[in-house]
């Protein structure tokens, strides 16, 4: 196998000490940073999230090859910069006001980062305002939120309506998820976006990058 | 009242572990005997998608007292012989007590008019939702969340509120982490050593409420610990037999509210209560296929076995055809409770048949209802109980969990696909690996537990992190 493609293997296994040592050898064997990072981590991750979909492998086993991948991006971080590659795109989260779940949240970070996101986690029970704030500073091109209660579900809206008082809602896509979210409640509030779960997530922020 | 550790079970045999009798049965005012022979329905309600705020609280009102005329109403249409209503209460109704005792006394207040006019027995239990996570959490035992939660209680029990009870998250914040990489030594710090400490602190307050007031200790339950990692399984997110091993350690740290002083019923929404009935006798609420409006789980019909009280979990007040969904939901909880009362009238050989048959339907298909057969809870409480220290309670549950499995997949009692089996391998090798003291974890949580705050449960800052 090539060195990409037993990157791709290292990260699935979730063998972080393989990956480093093998961006060291495929870097010495003059591959640039950006085919190792597209073709040897973010592909391993990708096909990690198929077998995902597939119920071929649980959540943990993700987490630990997110983990891995990320020692990977760490490592090839400086050279990236250098060779002005940038990620994929940005993405802010966080869970709304009145609402401390987390877990969903955690989920969708996880595999946005595996995607190539670059990720700003703002956690949980977050104002509106610091939502606003947060595109002021990280201008993120997608902003996720989260909503696990039918008592909090409409802090969602406010949320958007927050982020057009401002005049900041046509520099950011929004997304919305949690239990109690419909793709129909999602269309009423004004979002870009609805996913049922933490893979498709991934997905559609990918496709409303390319949309916009 | 301080903390009297269970040295042995309430039953040596699990043919006596049933719905409906427990040794402690619990007595209410209006002449609910929880235990003494009879299954009530434990009906649970919340609001339609709405803001709970200052300006909202009227309508807020307006539908708890909705809610409740509609159940009280079908109760005496059906002709049940009592019920609990359980008032769960939003963030917000805690964060405010004034708004959570005001739900309970308009709750309460609707509960009073029928008993004149209906002639119908009903208990209020009162739930305040466990604020304790987040930012602005100062410390779990002191400062404006705990004092909120206090008052939350003792502003309803003052009112009338019978049974408290709460779905504690002391540990929470570390079991999140754990849930979600299958973390079984952070899974038992979390349960067994923070979720105990904690349990013991706040059930201690919890008793001291409840005696002054003249109301009952009802239970906890690890609903965010062990329903959260069943949800999980349920997505295909986290293996099945990891969710069932955190059902069983999680038993260890709802017990703790009974050493406190807890005398009943459990919780509903936590599963681990055939245990903690096999271990304190104490009656318990559990929920089933009638908790389908909330959640999907694989235990719909093994979980009524030992019930006492029989819920629905929560339901949305919302329009049906047939009527508001938590009425539609209280007869559905009524027409079960009806069932398993004829069976024990008729005889404890067809009560007994009846029990066996809803094990048998749910145990070979999940291990997470395999765990709550009641031959294998009283099998597993029997060795607990013998053990000495909360940690030490957690590591044997989770081992005497996954060594149940592993016999009961290998005897053909329980179907495990593939990846079941191997993650059966890895938590065993786990358990196997478990540090001999609580101190020995703690020390190694403190190193690499992202979450872990040591100061907010007054313990020690160890380590280097």
């Amino acid at each position: 196998m090539s060195i990409l493609e037993n990157l791709s293997e290292a990260v699935q296994k979730g063998r972080a000490k393989d990956v480093l040592t093998l961006i060291e050898e495929g870097l010495a064997e003059g591959l640039s940073a950006q085919r190792l990072l597209d073709e040897g981590l973010l592909k391993g991750m990708s096909l990690l999230g198929v077998r995902f979909k597939n119920n071929e492998v649980f959540v943990p086993e993700v987490l630990i090859a997110a983990r891995a991948l990320n020692k990977g991006s760490e490592a090839l971080k400086a050279q990236l910069i250098a060779d002005g590659v940038e990620a994929k795109g940005k993405a802010v989260i966080g869970t709304v006001k009145g609402d401390l779940h987390d877990i969903g949240k955690n989920l969708v970070k996880m595999m946005l980062e595996g995607a190539g996101f670059d990720v700003v986690d703002l956690g949980v029970d977050v104002p509106d305002e610091k939502f606003v704030a947060a595109i002021q500073e990280q201008t993120p091109d997608v902003l996720l939120l989260s909503a696990l209660l039918t008592t909090t579900m409409g802090q969602l809206g406010a949320v958007i309506d927050a982020i057009k008082a401002a005049g900041l809602r046509e520099q950011v896509k929004i997304m919305v998820g949690g239990a109690p979210i419909t793709h129909g409640f999602a269309t009423e509030i004004g979002a870009d976006g609805y996913s049922p779960d933490a893979a498709s997530a991934a997905e559609l922020a990918t496709s409303l990058l390319v949309a916009a | 009242m301080s903390r009297r550790k269970i040295d042995s079970v309430a039953y040596l045999d699990s043919g006596a572990l049933i719905f409906g009798h427990a040794p402690h049965p619990v007595s209410t005012r209006s002449g609910l005997e929880i235990g003494g022979g009879l299954v009530y329905p434990d009906i649970n309600f919340t609001l339609p998608p709405m803001l709970v705020t200052e300006d909202s609280l009227s309508e807020v009102i307006g539908n708890y007292r909705e809610i409740t005329e509609g159940i009280c109403r079908r109760a005496a249409e059906l002709g049940a012989p009592g019920f609990v209503a359980e008032i769960e209460t939003l963030p917000p109704m805690t964060f405010h007590p004034e708004w959570g005792v005001e739900v309970c006394r308009t709750v309460l207040e609707v509960i009073g008019e029928y008993e004149a006019k209906e002639g119908i027995h009903a208990a209020v239990r009162m739930t305040p939702n466990d604020i304790r996570e987040g930012r602005e959490l100062e410390h779990m035992w002191h400062g404006s969340h705990w004092d909120n939660i206090m008052a939350t209680f003792e502003g309803a029990a003052e009112i009338g509120a019978e049974l408290l009870a709460i779905e504690s998250v002391g540990g929470k914040e570390v079991h999140d982490e754990a849930v979600m990489y299958c973390d079984l030594p952070k899974s038992i710090f979390a349960l067994s050593v923070l979720g105990a400490l904690d349990m013991e602190r706040l059930w201690t307050a919890i008793c001291e409420i409840a005696d002054r007031t003249g109301t009952i200790a009802a239970g906890d339950t690890a609903c965010g610990f062990a329903n959260t990692a069943m949800v999980l399984a349920e997505r295909n997110y986290i293996p099945r037999v990891f969710a069932a091993t955190v059902r069983v350690v999680s038993a260890v740290r709802s017990l703790v509210a009974v050493e406190c002083g807890a005398k009943g019923p459990h919780k509903d929404c936590g599963y681990e209560g055939i245990y903690v009935k096999a271990m304190t006798g104490i009656p318990i609420s559990m929920e089933g296929r009638t908790a389908a409006c909330a959640h999907l789980s694989p235990v719909g019909n093994i979980a009524a076995c030992a019930a006492d009280l029989w819920s629905n979990e929560s339901i949305q007040n919302i329009k049906l055809l047939a009527g508001p969904a938590p009425t539609v939901s209280f007869e559905q909880l009524a027409y079960d409770c009806r069932l398993l009362n004829t069976a024990s009238a008729r005889s404890a050989e067809t009560a007994l048949l009846l029990r066996d048959l809803h094990a048998d339907s749910d145990s070979r298909l999940d291990p997470q209802a395999y765990v709550l057969r009641p031959d294998v809870a009283v099998q597993i409480s029997k060795e607990l109980v013998q053990v000495e220290g909360d940690y030490e309670r957690g590591k044997l549950a989770a081992k005497l969990a996954l060594d149940v499995m592993r016999q009961a997949h290998q005897s053909g009692e329980l179907l495990l696909d593939e990846r079941e089996e191997s993650w059966l391998d890895n938590l065993s090798y786990a358990a196997d690996d478990l540090p001999a003291t609580a101190e020995e974890l703690t020390q190694e949580m403190s190193d690499s537990c992202e979450n872990y705050d040591p100061m907010k449960y007054d313990l020690k800052k160890v380590g280097g992190r």
